[in-house]
């Protein structure tokens, strides 16, 4: 379970988070939702480790993640798998070797018949072809970078998944192949996931829970259906794409 | 009467108040990544193949500028040496002057400013672009350490490659200052070799490695700190490979003195 609680944080002058509340059942896929600039790769980089709260508290499986020590959270954090929103694959690596340091367990890691198996069924997982595993991140398309993005993060078998935008930059039809993969992957691995994402229609498809990001606060916390039908002046802003006449940062 | 104090008067003190707590701050984070690359010296695993990888870059891809430039410097040093030594000055000393100049200053200095250039420029732009891509973060989501991934395979390929291209520039630049000395200047093999072991103590060739691990190090530490603390994208690269450059030059040459006044003067 995932625990946020009164979580601040500034750079500089500016104030991003200004008392997040959040929190994620196990199992469950929730989708944070807000415009761009409101702070959700932040929040999400708290969850993990990589950036460290001015005030509250991050708790992951009961252990408050800004106190861990330097071992402990290196191990809390191949429990939790992290879809970078470029991808982040490492450019002077092929996909194979992308996918196979993805691979936390070090006794896995030095086995060369786990990782060749591990690495094709990641590659199977996100419906990438085998032949895919020899080429360059530099000769993927933008979908595919995010696939292999996607099975990075699940080749060490992680018991968290966060999407950080997990189709920003791609076209419809690539879009909904990155949701119904997400999809997949919550019911095939049984994982918990948390993506942050600017698109409704996509929250939408692949969460249980949606929570709105606004003003530096989760504003609204809810199903689909309690979404939908909110009053929330910021949540009906979001929806009608009225972000002009609504400040949505904090 | 009381005096207002004017906004110029404000702003100096403020100002050098400014850049003291950001040179300290930059003190810090250096500290910071010199602990780290200790740290990262446990994972021999990890940085063991990925060090031998980067020593064959810096130095087999070095080689051919390295020698370049020593050869070079050797041939110029003996030609000036030549045109100058007219008159009431022996020949001989031009073999001296050759070795002398090329082992205590020329090989290591020359060397370690075009591997400032060539190796700081590629490390901190490498590291940079990991940085702006989030590749260093990608790593550390993963519960892998930067600095045995990163860091420590760039420092000690460094460490230990500097210090021998500087031997072979030494070699090839006293070889160099040789041959022509002895094609255009009226001195023979013997002259050469008689000015050359005058002056020459077994120091000097300790000094001149001393020196290039010295330069290594710097090159090493700054150009992964630029990288490493790079923002900002493609101006962040930018910015982070000149600075790593200019400062690695600058910090050599200070060295450079530094060294000289303790262990030649000390």
């Amino acid at each position: 379970m995932i625990e946020i609680t009164n979580l601040h944080k500034s750079f500089g002058d500016q104030v991003v988070l200004d008392g997040v509340n959040f929190d994620v059942m196990e199992g469950e896929t929730v989708a944070l939702l807000g415009p761009s600039g409101t702070g959700k790769s932040v929040l999400l980089k708290h969850i993990n480790g990589l950036i460290r709260p001015d005030l509250g508290r991050v708790m992951v499986d009961g252990l408050e993640v800004a106190r861990l020590h330097r071992k402990e959270l290196a191990s809390l954090r191949t429990r939790v798998g992290y879809v970078f929103q470029n991808g982040a694959l490492f450019d002077s690596m092929n996909v194979f070797e992308n996918i196979r340091i993805g691979i936390v367990d070090g006794d896995h890691y030095t086995d060369a018949d786990y990782c060749t198996k591990r690495v094709a069924r990641c590659l199977d997982l996100v419906n990438l072809v085998q032949e895919t595993s020899m080429k360059l991140p530099a000769e993927l398309s933008g979908g595919m970078r995010k696939r292999v993005g996607i099975a990075r993060a699940i080749a060490g078998e992680p018991k968290y998944l966060l999407y950080d935008e997990p189709t920003s930059g791609l076209d419809p039809v690539n879009a909904d192949i990155i949701d119904g993969l997400v999809t997949r992957l919550a019911e095939e691995l049984g994982v918990t996931s948390v993506t942050v994402t600017h698109d409704v229609r996509g929250a939408f498809k692949v969460a249980d829970r949606i929570a709105l990001l606004a003003g530096g606060k989760v504003v609204l916390e809810g199903t689909k259906e309690e979404f939908m039908e909110s009053t929330h002046p910021k949540v009906k802003a979001f929806l009608e794409r009225d972000f002009e006449n609504s400040s949505f940062a904090a | 009467m009381t005096m207002t104090p004017t906004p110029a008067a404000l702003t100096f003190p403020h100002a050098i108040g400014a850049w003291v707590l950001h040179a300290l701050a930059a003190i810090g984070r250096v500290s910071r990544l010199v602990a780290e690359f200790v740290r990262g010296l446990v994972e021999w695993r990890i940085w063991l193949p990925r060090t031998i990888d980067e020593a064959w870059n810096v130095g087999v891809g070095s080689l051919f500028i390295i020698l370049l430039v020593s050869g070079f410097a050797g041939a110029v040093t003996a030609l000036q040496a030549g045109y100058q030594f007219t008159g009431s000055i022996p020949l001989y000393v031009v073999g001296s002057l050759v070795v002398e100049s090329i082992i205590l200053e020329l090989g290591p200095v020359l060397t370690a400013l075009v591997l400032a250039g060539r190796i700081g420029a590629r490390y901190a732009a490498e590291l940079g672009t990991m940085r702006v891509t989030e590749q260093i973060d990608a790593l550390e989501s993963l519960g892998r350490s930067p600095a045995s991934h990163l860091l420590v395979p760039r420092i000690l390929a460094c460490m230990v490659m500097i210090p021998v291209l500087t031997v072979m520039a030494d070699l090839i630049g006293v070889a160099s200052g040789w041959y022509f000395a002895m094609q255009v200047l009226p001195i023979t093999n013997s002259d050469f070799t008689y000015g050359a072991r005058a002056f020459w103590r077994d120091f000097d060739a300790y000094y001149s490695v001393i020196k290039a691990f010295s330069f290594a190090v710097s090159i090493a530490v700054i150009s992964t700190y630029m990288g490493f603390s790079t923002q900002q994208g493609a101006e962040g690269v930018g910015k982070a490979t000149t600075t790593a450059v200019v400062a690695s030059s600058v910090l050599i040459l200070l060295l450079d003195t530094l060294l000289a006044r303790v262990l030649l003067h000390g």
